[in-house]
């Protein structure tokens, strides 16, 4: 390799960037631009783990087997999602088990909205419209990031979230149309959901402390207010078409800018849940401790009996 | 036993009869056979293949990007090899 010194290879690498062109597993790259990655792209992997959680609660409880088959296909995918994310951040030097660890010892975050409690079966249907339709409008963008392995992830994992946000939808949509306890039911799991979802989109654009990088970088491609603002417009005459109402008496159409206009987020509670203090953080990371400790064994026996077979085979 | 990673598996699918074996991935495995099977199950739910093959991925070697301009060199210097290389006068067709 030529003698070429950091500052020049930044400028290159930058330069890269600006023109589109994806940057590779084995390309230089900055430090800071290895790091972010891992850490976004980790925490984004450790979030589509632990979401199989609050929906898993109600796999056994589905109340039909059409329900209950598409629950698991949808909790599966999640599962899938995972994988990719883990796959990508190991193309960047991460360590997969450091990864997971980072995640059990608390050091690592992931999505807030996985501390909320999932209390009726309408929170699958709220779960589905909102959350996967809030992650949908963050994961597109992403689509176009300048790292490829991470990039193409999300090119995948939209590809099968489409399904997610339709089925959450029909499941309010029947709810809403069914009996008035019914009605209620969907009303109150949007109303319990409906603020969290939009935290998803993270802190306000003046309080964001990576996005200016990230966005040089291009490994964010629209900033946490413009993402938001997308996802409200596009549900409110959701919500409006299924008789529910967002529970946001502030929520008005601003006619001149043609966007609606939201009430104020309760950005203390934001903070609380994403360090560490929401309804559920504890219950999550003990029940991905567990799983993780009590299939040990299974992790040991396959790796036995893949030596064994492949001892067999020399023989 | 020391098992703390199972080794990794680079995924390439032959989406349909036809087309040729096309990376899509990596996932870790005890083996080959729980690679595909893994495989299977996560790359192709959607009937995304007919035909899968797995290689550790210890086992490929691959050109290194910080030489690419060097090692790449010989086709770019030969344009020649290009059809849009040669004049071909007006009035002369099917060529």
């Amino acid at each position: 390799m030529k003698e070429v010194n950091i500052t020049e290879l930044e400028r290159m690498f930058q330069e890269k960037i600006d023109q589109d062109i994806k940057i590779e597993p084995k390309d230089w790259m900055p430090d800071d631009y290895r790091e972010t990655l891992i850490r976004q792209i980790s925490q984004h992997a450790h979030s589509e783990i632990v979401g199989m959680l609050p929906e898993g609660n109600w796999i056994t409880r589905a109340p039909n087997l059409r329900r209950k088959a598409v629950l698991l296909a949808k909790v599966q995918d999640e599962a899938g999602h995972g994988l990719y994310l883990y796959s990508a951040a190991e193309t960047l030097g991460a360590d997969r088990e450091d990864t997971i660890d980072d995640l059990h010892s608390g050091k690592a975050k992931y999505s807030s909205i996985f501390n909320y409690p999932t209390l009726t079966w309408a929170d699958m249907g709220a779960i589905g419209w909102l959350v996967d339709g809030a992650a949908i409008m963050n994961q597109v963008p992403i689509c176009r990031c300048s790292y490829g392995p991470y990039a193409r992830a999300m090119v995948r994992v939209c590809k099968e979230e489409s399904f997610h946000q339709r089925q959450g939808f029909e499941i309010m949509m029947t709810l809403a149309k069914g009996s008035p306890e019914q009605k209620a039911m969907a009303q109150d799991a949007l109303n319990r959901f409906w603020w969290p979802a939009l935290m998803m989109f993270g802190p306000s654009d003046g309080e964001s402390k990576h996005t200016a990088q990230s966005m040089k970088w291009k490994i964010k491609r629209s900033t946490n207010d413009e993402l938001r603002q997308q996802f409200v417009d596009v549900t409110v005459p959701q919500a409006e078409m299924i008789g529910l109402t967002l529970p946001d008496a502030d929520l008005t159409f601003n006619e001149a800018t043609g966007h609606y206009e939201y009430g104020e987020i309760n950005w203390a509670e934001f903070w609380e849940v994403v360090k560490g203090n929401g309804p559920c953080n504890k219950d999550r990371i003990d029940t991905r401790r567990k799983a993780k400790e009590e299939g040990q064994w299974v992790r040991e026996a396959a790796t036995a009996f893949a030596q064994k077979r492949a001892a067999r085979k020399s023989a | 036993m020391s098992i703390k990673e199972w080794p990794l598996w680079e995924v390439f699918i032959r989406s349909k009869q036809g087309l040729n074996h096309k990376h899509v991935g990596s996932l870790r495995a005890a083996d080959a056979e729980m690679a595909l099977e893994n495989a299977r199950d996560v790359y192709t739910r959607r009937s995304e293949g007919i035909s899968i093959w797995v290689v550790e991925s210890n086992n490929v070697f691959a050109s290194d990007p910080s030489e690419s301009q060097e090692f790449f060199e010989p086709a770019d210097s030969k344009i020649y090899r290009h059809p849009t290389f040669y004049d071909v006068p007006d009035g002369i067709s099917h060529m």
